[in-house]
């Protein structure tokens, strides 16, 4: 295996977005590709995740390509998931030895269709979508089995929410943070029993970019250049009933192949776009109270759809280049309730 | 028992188009019968419609600029099959205009011209709908047609084709 590490991340992230989306990505673009240290030219591959559907237009993601500046021309590549699966195919890129560094990006508006019902499309196209199920309500039958499974409260889900958004609080990409009284939060109305709006995820519009380098030359790039030790990732089975909603089997097995348990966690930005998602995919990493779980606020409260994974493993990376730590897991996920996750370990220098 | 071959699942969803900054400007001008392209700051070319970068340098496009409203035909085709919400009954001519100004050429549909007197190199001009009825869609343009200008020699179009 050769050593891949992040050398450099940027995002963006508002409520609602009134530049298109290269308007929104190309200063991100810039700001990676600058802090990399890479001329542009010398980045052997660019991989980008992004879905059309968000935009409502087909082939937007080569539109996007607009912002990255493909000429002379580039190795490019990109995938209808989020950036972290993008992160993925860079990486095994790099590792056949056909490349030395790769741009990773992707970009989302959540805000101009009704996303809940957009992500519907997902679904089984046949016996599911017709009946149009909107992923609050998806997440709301996840949420209802995981606390009867584990005799959680609803109150525990207030409690990842008030921390999340105190967490977020300074982080300029956050929608929504601030101090919030758990009693209060749980005066709410349900949207989707058991869930209120502040356990969804807020509806954002943004991009993420990070680039990563092989072997010694990340070390000339970066002053403590973030390794990545470990990535895995899984699938699920489309029915939502063949499923155990409960727990993430997926992730499960993602974080023991991509060697969670090797060494101390010291923080960990996992990708729950609801609540109970967290408690769910904290059990499956095995992660314990010692471990700082979402710094940054999480997908509570920022969630760029097609960047919200990425940005978990950015934040992650950013982090311990600032040395807030030596070892972190990032997880990133797709699909309805948890379907598809994926989990990297990443290394300060 | 016999297997069901087909079903109908009806599928629709409404977006809020967000133009962006640069496009809400080009079709600001167009409502203003004037076509608008922006100027890339490294490599100097002119792109229209504006998009807000230069998709070469990966730069932003700042410097905006009015463009001519004729141009040349750099390659065309003839559209002969029917489809829903064609603004024009087939066949007709679709071109790639090279505006004088620009270094990309720029599609609309010509007229008032015999199919089979479309050429490479041909000079056309905009024919706008009349100024009470411009507003911010390409619709304000009804179409191209030809101008008594002579040919355009191909090599100051080979780049744009």
């Amino acid at each position: 295996m050769r050593d891949v590490a992040i050398v450099s991340f940027a995002q963006s992230a508002k409520a609602k977005e009134q530049r298109n989306e290269v308007e929104i990505l190309m200063p991100v673009v810039r700001e990676a590709v600058r802090a990399c240290g890479l001329p542009r030219t010398e980045i052997g591959f660019t991989c980008s995740g992004s879905s059309d559907y968000l935009q409502g237009q087909s082939f937007a993601f080569v539109g996007a390509l607009d912002a990255v500046g493909a000429w002379p021309p580039i190795k490019e590549s990109h995938v209808e998931m989020d950036g972290a699966w993008a992160l993925y195919e860079a990486w095994i890129k790099i590792q056949t030895g056909d490349v030395d560094s790769a741009l990773v990006y992707s970009f989302g508006k959540s805000s101009p269709g009704d996303i809940a019902e957009v992500l519907a499309l997902q679904l089984d196209p046949y016996t599911v979508t017709p009946l149009w199920p909107d992923a609050h309500s998806l997440a709301a039958l996840q949420a209802r089995a995981f606390l009867e499974a584990t005799g959680k409260s609803e109150r525990d889900l207030a409690e990842v929410v008030a921390r999340s958004r105190r967490s977020a609080i300074g982080n300029p990409h956050a929608v929504v943070s601030g101090e919030f009284d758990v009693e209060k939060l749980l005066l709410e109305p349900c949207v989707s029993s058991p869930l209120r709006a502040h356990d969804l995820p807020p509806v954002t519009d943004g991009a993420s970019a990070l680039v990563m380098v092989a072997g010694e030359r990340a070390r000339k790039l970066c002053e403590r250049p973030v390794w990545i030790r470990g990535i895995d990732h899984r699938i699920e089975p489309q029915g939502l009933g063949v499923r155990e909603l409960a727990r993430s089997a997926s992730t499960e097995i993602a974080g023991a192949r991509a060697g969670v348990h090797k060494g101390r966690v010291d923080l960990a930005e996992l990708h729950a776009p609801y609540s109970h998602q967290e408690l769910i995919l904290r059990a499956a990493l095995g992660l314990g109270e010692s471990v700082d779980v979402n710094p940054s606020g999480g997908a509570l409260t920022s969630h760029p759809l097609m960047a919200a994974g990425l940005v978990r493993i950015g934040e992650a990376a950013m982090r311990l280049m600032a040395r807030d730590g030596d070892r972190a897991v990032a997880h990133a996920t797709q699909g309805p309730c948890l379907q598809q996750n994926l989990v990297c370990v990443l290394e300060g220098d | 028992m016999e297997l069901v071959k087909s079903i109908v699942t009806p599928v629709s969803l409404d977006y809020d188009y967000v133009t962006g900054r640069a496009q809400s400007r080009f079709l600001r001008g167009i409502a203003e019968g004037r076509i608008l392209g922006q100027r890339c700051v490294e490599c100097r070319r002119v792109y229209v419609p504006s998009r807000g970068a230069c998709p070469r340098c990966a730069v932003p496009t700042e410097e905006e600029l009015q463009v001519a409203d004729k141009g040349t035909v750099t390659t065309f085709c003839i559209v002969r099959v029917p489809s829903e919400n064609l603004a024009f009954n087939p066949p007709y001519a679709c071109v790639a205009v090279l505006l004088d100004g620009a270094n990309i050429p720029f599609n609309h549909v010509l007229q008032e011209c015999a199919l089979e007197d479309v050429r490479m190199g041909m000079r056309v001009q905009a024919v706008w709908k009349p100024a009470e009825e411009l507003g911010p869609s390409m619709s304000s343009i009804r179409y191209f047609k030809p101008i008594a200008e002579p040919d355009a020699e191909y090599d100051s179009f080979k780049e744009h084709l």
